[in-house]
């Protein structure tokens, strides 16, 4: 039974490791979401971020300008999805299928060269003191630095939503658009605004794929993380601090499933590796009550396009 | 100190407002009066700078202002509660009163408005707790954080969209209070509204606006309702549509101990039990929210009940599907007029017979629609029910809201039902309208149909019902007969006091 405490520390370790790019990619879509703008787009933006991140990198050697440039490609994406779903109020589904489509074919056709090549990547750092402490220095202090920069992000973003008056702003666009609008906030600009913003810390998931994780490009690398990155938004009820657990809760399932293939329980791989999506739709399941979603201050208008003038 | 000078503003087809010019003194109650649709709710939404004016202009203390968003006009010391409330459920009622104000700090801090909000409730009256969550609050206290709000940012001119129409008669009372004290303070209200009788309560000047023309401006000490009302419609009004005493026959409609969820899953119907007879219309008396909806969908079989049983003609439906309810002989005109009463994309004819499968007043191939005998038909109800519509093909979305409703009438009420729900049937709806849903619900109870009644409007049940029960949070509270002496222990009921009713 000695075994079983590496064997634990180990996975959680992994979970973190595994947790970090669905992190990223929530804390990203809760910032859209909140202002009242679905995004379907996740799988697509993540795979822009994870390749425009390996290209700078492979190009410049430089980590800070990649993340830098797969955030911009993002924010890129990001526009056109606020230029189509808020100024031409097309279905927010649809211009979020399509940014998915739009980011797997260009991620794929620009990655197509850059396939097996080695980049500059991200190394864990032990942080010095922390990563002493038993079993939690193993666990959360031997990371990369873009791990280090999601903690630091989940509290600031909690803070920014719930205690800023920025924050405040963002929650009234997305659950009563009209009542801000009354207030003199601009409904448009701030759904600009945090649908580019999200968009670029949801590359920066994808980014950590491909200059951490892995750290190569492969075609489709994200395997799927978007949507349930998607389905992680509803499970926090779109809270930065509960993204945490939801994140660390799915990348432990993805890590045990790795895990124990690793030591050769009798389990099938395919059932493994079935099973965070399997989790994805037990969460919906039990997300999905008006009550909760009154409580939490759900986007009330998500998915709807705004219009002052609008007449039904 | 506020003045609208020829103000004009167009929507496709329509003609809102017609070069309408409006004063506004400083410490006046200005009621503007109009039936719907005359266009006093666009001139405001010009003031407030909802709307942009086609032309016009607009004057404060003399001078020339540019009203382009409801931000512009707060700054001009405009302020607007809306029909709709505009509150962030999730806010509470500091937060919501503080959003999107320049005052606000970084980390917005709450106590300093908390004790302001208490300040101003206790002046004017408006009482409500500034920590307490938007989504919990009632109608009424909704209504009185929309004006706390604009009180807030020392708001000179005040608008008040249909205020009244969300209140029981104490509420409206304590909401006059507010306005006189207001009004000493020397903020201007303007008061949007076509009930006579709450007009001449509080007004001090009038402004009689009819199809988007401005009729006149009277002083209040000048004039009288039958006056107002003759300026308001254009023509002498019915003032009051006889009620006939028809001989109540046997019971036709039967609710045992109804309990039902709403879609919260939270009781909405509290053990109901009520019989309706043929040829009586039951009144169900309420402030809106308090299980009328529920009530009316569970009768009607679109809502399944977690306990007792609703009879139509001595038959237990409690487990038949609405199609077999509607052969039976009930029939519904729902509260949501374009959600649940009409199809709004489809044409007039196929919503007027979008029940047709059902009942097969028009014979019709089991397969194929019947399109001459549909359309024959649907020519002839459109006339008997007087439906103003270019066509029987236009979609119905495009009719005013009296008509359709007149619509929703026709397919209901026109196979001679034995029981009619009707859920606040004229909400909405300007007098005309309104005069023609109560002369057809009447005749409904002439030919020996039971009515039951749901509405908030105390005028409309004493009109029309022969009893009047009154629901509050989901129990009936008791019953009065309709009567206007009735009318205070009534609204005590409606807003929940307890032991003012009648038991029976």
């Amino acid at each position: 039974m000695s075994d079983i405490v590496p064997f634990v520390v180990f996975t959680l370790q992994a979970a973190v490791r595994a947790g970090t790019p669905l992190l990223f990619a929530v804390l990203g879509d809760i910032l859209t979401e909140r202002s009242g703008v679905m995004n379907l787009g996740i799988e697509g933006l993540m795979l822009v971020g994870a390749i425009s991140g390996f290209v700078a990198s492979y190009s410049t050697g430089n980590l800070f300008l990649a993340i830098v440039v797969a955030m911009l490609a993002g924010a890129a994406l990001g526009l056109v999805h606020a230029f189509f779903t808020i100024s031409l109020r097309v279905n927010q589904i649809v211009s979020g299928l399509a940014i998915t489509m739009l980011g797997t074919g260009i991620s794929g056709l620009w990655g197509k060269g850059y396939v097996g090549v080695v980049a500059q990547r991200f190394t864990p750092m032990r942080i010095p003191l922390l990563s002493d402490i038993p079993y939690i220095g193993t666990i959360f202090f031997n990371h990369s630095l873009l791990v280090y920069i999601s903690y630091i992000c989940v509290p600031l973003l909690w803070l920014f939503v719930y205690k800023t008056k920025y924050g405040m702003t963002l929650r009234a666009v997305g659950e009563a658009p009209e009542a801000a609008d009354s207030r003199g906030i601009n409904v448009f600009a701030v759904r600009y605004f945090y649908t580019v913003l999200g968009c670029s810390i949801t590359a920066i998931g994808g980014a950590y794929l491909s200059l951490a994780y892995n750290s190569m490009w492969i075609e489709n690398m994200t395997a799927g993380r978007g949507w349930i990155a998607i389905a992680l938004v509803l499970f926090a009820t779109w809270d930065p601090v509960k993204a945490l657990f939801g994140a660390y809760l799915f990348g432990g399932v993805t890590a045990l499933g790795f895990r124990l293939q690793a030591i050769g329980a009798d389990i099938p791989t395919d059932f493994l590796r079935m099973l965070p999506y399997l989790l994805t739709v037990v969460v919906l399941i039990f997300t999905s009550t008006e009550k909760l979603r009154l409580r939490v201050g759900a986007p009330a208008t998500l998915g709807i396009p705004y219009s002052r003038e609008e007449k039904t | 100190m506020l003045e609208m000078k020829d103000i004009a503003k167009s929507f496709p087809g329509v003609k809102a407002v017609d070069d309408v010019s409006f004063v506004l003194k400083s410490g006046e109650v200005h009621t503007l009066l109009g039936e719907n649709g005359a266009g006093k709710t666009t001139l405001m939404n010009i003031l407030f700078g909802i709307y942009r004016q086609d032309s016009g202009e607009i004057l404060i203390d003399g001078k020339h202002v540019k009203i382009s968003s409801p931000h512009n006009a707060i700054a001009h010391g405009i302020g607007m509660v809306q029909q709709h409330f505009t509150l962030v459920p999730s806010f509470t009622v500091a937060e919501n009163t503080v959003l999107g104000l320049r005052e606000l700090g970084v980390f917005p801090r709450t106590g300093r408005v908390e004790r302001r909000i208490r300040e101003l409730g206790d002046t004017y009256g408006l009482k409500v707790d500034p920590d307490a969550r938007a989504w919990t609050l009632s109608v009424g206290e909704k209504q009185r954080v929309e004006i706390l709000k604009i009180l807030y940012t020392g708001a000179k001119i005040l608008i008040l969209d249909e205020p009244t129409a969300v209140l029981v008669p104490h509420e409206t009372r304590a909401l006059f209070d507010a306005l006189r004290k207001m009004k000493e303070a020397d903020t201007s209200v303007v008061f949007i509204s076509h009930k006579l009788d709450e007009v001449m309560q509080i007004s001090d000047r009038i402004t009689v606006l009819r199809k988007g023309l401005a009729v006149d401006t009277v002083d209040k000490k000048a004039t009288t309702k039958a006056a107002l009302a003759k300026m308001m419609v254009g023509r002498d009004l019915l003032v009051d549509v006889p009620r006939t005493d028809v001989e109540t026959g046997s019971k036709i409609l039967e609710v045992k101990n109804l309990r039902v969820n709403d879609d919260r899953g939270l009781t909405a119907v509290n053990d109901i039990s009520f019989t309706v007879r043929a040829g009586e219309v039951l009144g169900i008396a309420g402030v809106e929210g308090n299980g009328q909806r529920e009530l009316a969908e569970c009768i009607y079989g679109m809502r399944k009940p977690l306990n007792g049983k609703v009879f139509i003609d001595g038959q237990d439906i409690t487990r038949t599907p609405v199609r077999k309810r509607v052969q039976l002989g009930l029939s519904f005109i729902p509260q949501d007029r374009k959600g649940m009463a009409i199809s709004p994309n489809l044409s007039v004819e196929e919503n007027l017979f979008a029940k047709n499968y059902a009942t097969q007043s028009v014979p019709s191939h089991p397969l194929l629609s019947n399109r001459t005998g549909v359309s024959t038909a649907s020519r002839k109800l459109v006339r008997d029910f007087s439906i103003v519509t270019p066509s029987e093909k236009t979609r119905a979305k495009y009719l005013s809201g009296g008509n359709i409703q007149k619509v929703v009438l026709a397919r209901e009420l026109s196979s001679s039902p034995k029981a009619v729900i009707a859920a606040q049937p004229t909400r909405g709806l300007d007098v005309g309208a309104m005069e023609f849903v109560y002369k057809t619900l009447l005749e409904q109870k002439k030919k020996g149909a039971a009515v039951l009644l749901l509405a908030g409007d105390l005028d409309e049940l004493f009109r029309l019902a022969d009893r009047v029960a009154v629901i509050y949070g989901g129990k009936l509270v008791g019953y009065a007969s309709p009567d206007s002496s009735n009318r205070e222990k009534i609204g005590l009921m409606m807003s929940g006091a307890s032991g003012a009713g009648d038991e029976a």
